[in-house]
């Protein structure tokens, strides 16, 4: 898998395996923090930022881990690098941005129990990639979660107008709309790329 | 979370039935939907990833009630993470060791049983408050839930999408399998079908505790 192209890594972790349409990664917050476009949009940004940091650290504990011979603590650094990184970035907002600090409410902290994270890192020592794959894939993978979650906020924006049968009102309806969209990013499998 | 001690519960039938139906962690929380989604496509993976989880959520909810006193407040959710991650190790050890084939076929979901938010979340709001039985009974039945609602998705999509039950075929030679259902669009879709079933139950039973208070109203 040494020989990939950059770009090649970028679109497929971008649109051919959309972690949130094609690998069902992530789908608590794609779900949760999908009702309005802005929110949606620092919600990924707040993402990329996560991987592209957890991405790094993975890529140095993994070869840490080889030298040392400790492959059975992966797990357990990898989702403890991600969940200070998901500290740092919370600090952060909390900082700066104090409305978006209670936009994004509960699913701040929940990106450290966003399965794309800690995804993104073991999908890429599996895939065996170098450091500057590693980065590129981690950018691919928030630029494609990002994509999912706008297309999602805006398809609920739209619907928010539209008079829907009160039976599938909610969860349901959002459920439904993911499968359409999954069903057109299935589109892209020509592309190339192997699933995982 | 406040300040007051938290009233321990006392051990029921409802600790246990709690989990299957009226806190159901998928159908009626919508937690824990990554895995529920994605292992679901066939029957027998359904099955293998419902009891990796229930072990896990067990394990690290009986660690964590154990040691509730003993975790400083302000640690607790790392703390909660690292036991959960410890189970999940031995869990990702045990399937790889008895079966290759099974690990294959769940490939980085058994990992990824740590994020899961049923598992934290169970920790956060019920182990580290209750007691050892209660929490043993609790997190049996939040998993057997968990275990039942995979089963549901799983069954469903292996039937439609290829014909088969665990493998053994259902129909005749001339069933065409209506393969999107065990491609990703296929998880959506059934889920939020069964989401609709249930959401339709709810509104007729509403409807009908109305329509009788009505009665009750009009005959008084």
């Amino acid at each position: 898998m040494q020989d990939e192209s950059l770009y090649f890594i970028f679109l497929n972790a971008a649109v051919v395996n959309n972690f949130v349409l094609a690998l069902f990664l992530g789908i608590c917050p794609f779900l949760g923090v999908s009702a309005k476009k802005d929110t949606a949009w620092n919600m990924g940004l707040a993402v990329i930022f996560v991987m592209l940091v957890s991405s790094m650290s993975a890529y140095g504990i993994n070869w840490l881990l080889t030298e040392l011979d400790l492959l059975f603590l992966r797990l357990i650094c990898y989702i403890a690098v991600i969940a200070s990184a998901v500290q740092l970035v919370e600090m952060f907002v909390k900082r700066y941005s104090p409305a978006l600090f209670r936009s994004l409410g509960i699913f701040l902290p929940l990106i450290t129990t966003n399965c794309a994270i800690l995804g993104l890192a073991l999908f890429q020592t599996a895939k065996e990639y170098d450091f500057i794959q590693s980065l590129i894939y981690a950018l691919g993978a928030g630029a494609g979660f990002m994509l999912a979650l706008m297309l999602m906020a805006g398809l609920r924006e739209k619907l928010e107008l539209a008079r829907v049968p009160s039976v599938s009102q909610g969860a349901a309806m959002s459920l439904m709309l993911a499968g359409l969209l999954s069903l057109a990013f299935m589109g892209f499998a020509g592309l190339g790329g192997s699933h995982g | 979370m406040a300040e007051l001690p938290n009233p321990q519960e006392n051990l029921s039938l409802d600790t246990f039935l709690r989990g299957l139906w009226t806190e159901n962690p998928v159908f009626a929380m919508l937690l824990g939907m990554c895995p529920v989604l994605a292992v679901t496509n066939s029957t027998m993976n359904a099955i293998a990833m419902g009891l990796a989880t229930t072990f896990v959520l067990v394990c690290s909810s009986l660690l964590i009630s154990l040691l509730r006193n003993w975790i400083p407040k302000q640690v607790r959710i790392a703390s909660y993470i690292i036991i959960i991650a410890t189970f999940v190790t031995i869990v990702d050890y045990g399937i790889q060791a008895i079966s290759l084939e099974l690990y294959a076929a769940l490939g980085a979901f058994i990992q990824l049983i740590v994020v899961n938010c049923v598992i934290l979340g169970r920790a956060e709001a019920y182990a580290s408050k209750q007691r050892l039985h209660t929490t043993l009974v609790n997190s049996l039945g939040m998993g057997a839930g968990f275990t039942i609602a995979l089963l549901a998705l799983g069954t469903v999509r292996e039937i439609l999408g290829s014909g088969s039950i665990l493998g053994v075929a259902l129909f005749g030679e001339g069933f065409q399998p209506w393969v999107v259902m065990i491609l990703p669009p296929g998880g959506f879709f059934v889920l939020g079908a069964w989401l609709l079933l249930f959401n339709w139950l709810r509104l007729r039973k509403e409807r009908k505790v109305m329509e009788q208070s009505g009665v009750a109203a009009n005959a008084g």
